[in-house]
């Protein structure tokens, strides 16, 4: 075994028993693991035509009762079945986004943190602009252009929201760079690629992995707010374009609150889930920041 | 100071770049895009064609020439875009302005009582609280505000208005017609000040902690000053000025809580302006909007920024 693995894994034998000593971490993945199961398992437990509108069996927002433990919806679908494959499509959504956010968010901020001059400056000046301009707004204009669809969400979510790593991951990056051991490499003649992808990427690895799950969370948020608007696949039940259709067929005046509460009940956990896992990774991996 | 004020108007003449480009790169017909979903006769059509077949060079000299000029139609509305801005301006000060101030003085209150005894009871309840309310969507809270306490449920008597800014048919000039639009803010601004005062309690919390282990405060309780002067005189001013910044910094985070809390409350400001516009979709609406978002979350961050260098003297050099 060489060394570098061995160190790696005694580094993750430690973060490991950090974490399963933070309780509100450790209740955040209990939380997460019940969704996650739920998503994966929704497919194979609920045939598709529990939520397909044209073989509804219960009536018009009828409220909950034995057989619709949720209610139903406008189109007589189980609430209860709908929420569980939401659950598969918004986490697919938050996942995906998140992934193409902190890729881009990481390679921006190494390279803006990496290269110095004319280079290091525009990209800098990129996420600068990205961090200012307001994230709904310029979610909505490219949402619109390209077209409303999930995949389509995806991507207008993870180009909108990468510059807050960009910025972390180009901060710790900086610090890096004037360490010796990266100095001795350029001696040695490395180049840029292997300075930045041997020496800088695994030292700011666990700082993405902390920013990782933060991101999640926000992400979902992000995915909830553009379906509400009407900007997702109208036809994929995700936890925002349920709470879009409460919305627009009424159900909010006529008092269905089963509705609206368990969609909002759902993001509110899975955020505050991401969240309690994302601050304590953060407090184990970079003690000084956390507070 | 001067390359602060320089650096915003760039980036916000890179906005207006973006906002024209943005629209041409679109695959597929244009024209298609600006109707979509509307019966136009041929005469507009006609027109529309024509403005998009000059040269793109010569469009975009003339939407930089002026992106606010007068000329420019809503292709829903049929009316310049910037003067339905103009009318839905005021409703949104009124609503973000009330949610603003009242969210930022109870949000610095929990956030000192908190931050100051961090793990006491009073932190562990209210950073709980505080989680919970930033890990809402705040649609969903104005949703469920509108079914307690407008439509009723639970047993709980509706007695707020389901939406809009005054009853119909009501004086607004009138006190009796403040009184009205009174009654229909009480739900969107109880949603937006429990949304923002929840961002706003965490980041005074933080900025607390950090200021407690400053060494002044230790001379201050050697001068044998009693913990609350220690703190109302010493920590507390320190801790504002991070906060008051961040405050005129999330100004961005503002304007998603206004673009979705006004929809549900048919609340008649931009945002709900951003919705109708959404909905058509209005191109040239939807440009004017975006671009007056980013002029007023800019000018938020260049006033922040400002006000750092004039109450901070560290940072200026």
């Amino acid at each position: 075994m060489s060394v570098t693995s061995q160190r790696r894994r005694m580094a993750f034998a430690r973060f490991s028993t950090g974490f399963r000593h933070d309780r509100a971490g450790m209740a955040g993945l209990a939380i997460l693991a019940v969704f996650v199961a739920t998503a994966i398992l929704a497919p194979i437990l609920i045939p598709e035509s529990a939520i397909d509108v044209t073989k509804a069996t219960g009536g018009r927002l009828d409220s909950p009762s034995w057989s619709y433990p949720l209610g139903t919806d406008e189109s007589g679908r189980s609430m209860l079945l709908l929420l569980a494959w939401g659950t598969r499509i918004s986490l697919t959504v938050g996942l995906a986004a998140t992934v193409i956010s902190v890729v881009i968010g990481t390679l921006f901020g190494i390279m803006a943190g990496h290269f110095r001059g004319f280079g290091g400056h525009a990209l800098v000046g990129v996420t600068d602009w990205f961090l200012v301009i307001p994230f709904l707004p310029l979610a909505i204009v490219l949402a619109t252009v390209l077209g409303p669809s999930t995949m389509n969400l995806i991507i207008v979510i993870g180009i909108t929201s990468w510059a807050g790593t960009a910025r972390l991951i180009r901060a710790q990056t900086l610090s890096i760079e004037g360490r010796p051991y990266l100095e001795r490499s350029r001696a040695l003649g490395a180049g840029n690629w292997h300075q930045m992808t041997r020496h800088v990427l695994p030292n700011v690895f666990p700082l993405v992995l902390a920013n990782t799950t933060l991101t999640v969370a926000i992400v979902i948020l992000s995915e909830t707010t553009l379906s509400f608007l009407g900007l997702g696949d109208p036809l994929a039940p995700s936890w925002g374009s349920l709470l879009d259709r409460a919305f627009s067929s009424g159900a909010v005046s006529s008092g269905a609150w089963w509705y609206v509460l368990p969609p909002g009940i759902c993001v509110v956990l899975v955020v505050l889930a991401f969240t309690l896992v994302g601050r304590a990774t953060e407090r184990i991996v970079d003690p000084g920041r956390a507070s | 100071m001067a390359s602060r004020v320089l650096r915003a108007i760039v980036t916000l003449v890179f906005v207006v770049i973006f906002n024209f480009f943005l629209f041409r790169m679109l695959p597929g017909d244009p024209i298609g895009l600006y109707t979509r979903g509307r019966n136009q006769d041929a005469e507009q059509l006609l027109e529309l064609r024509r403005a998009l077949n000059k040269p793109l060079l010569e469009q975009f000299l003339t939407y930089m020439r002026n992106p606010f000029d007068q000329a420019i139609d809503s292709t829903r509305f049929s009316r310049p875009v910037w003067e339905m801005i103009g009318e839905r301006v005021w409703p949104t000060i009124l609503l973000l302005g009330t949610a603003i101030l009242v969210a930022s003085i109870v949000g610095i209150w929990i956030g000192i009582r908190a931050g100051w005894k961090p793990g006491g009871r009073f932190d562990r309840m209210s950073t709980g609280a505080t989680l919970m309310l930033y890990s809402m969507p705040e649609f969903w809270l104005g949703m469920m505000l509108l079914i307690v306490f407008s439509v009723g449920a639970f047993g709980i008597p509706g007695i707020f208005p389901v939406g809009g800014m005054s009853t119909p048919g009501v004086d607004t000039s009138t006190p009796i017609g403040w009184l009205n639009v009174l009654w229909h803010l009480v739900l969107p601004c109880t949603t937006l000040i429990l949304i923002y005062l929840a961002d706003y309690a965490l980041v005074m919390r933080a900025s607390l902690i950090d200021e407690r282990k400053q060494e002044y405060l230790t001379l201050a309780r050697a001068k044998g000053l009693r913990d609350a002067v220690v703190r109302k005189r010493h920590a507390v001013p320190n801790a504002l000025l991070p906060t008051i910044t961040l405050i005129f910094l999330s100004l961005g985070f503002v304007v998603t809580g206004a673009i979705t809390v006004e929809t549900v409350f048919s609340w008649p400001g931009l945002g709900l302006l951003t919705y109708e516009a959404l909905r058509g979709p209005d191109i040239p609406l939807l440009q004017a909007i975006f671009l007056m978002f980013s002029i007023a979350v800019i000018v938020a961050n260049l006033i922040a920024e400002l006000l750092y260098v004039v109450f901070d003297p560290r940072v200026r050099s």
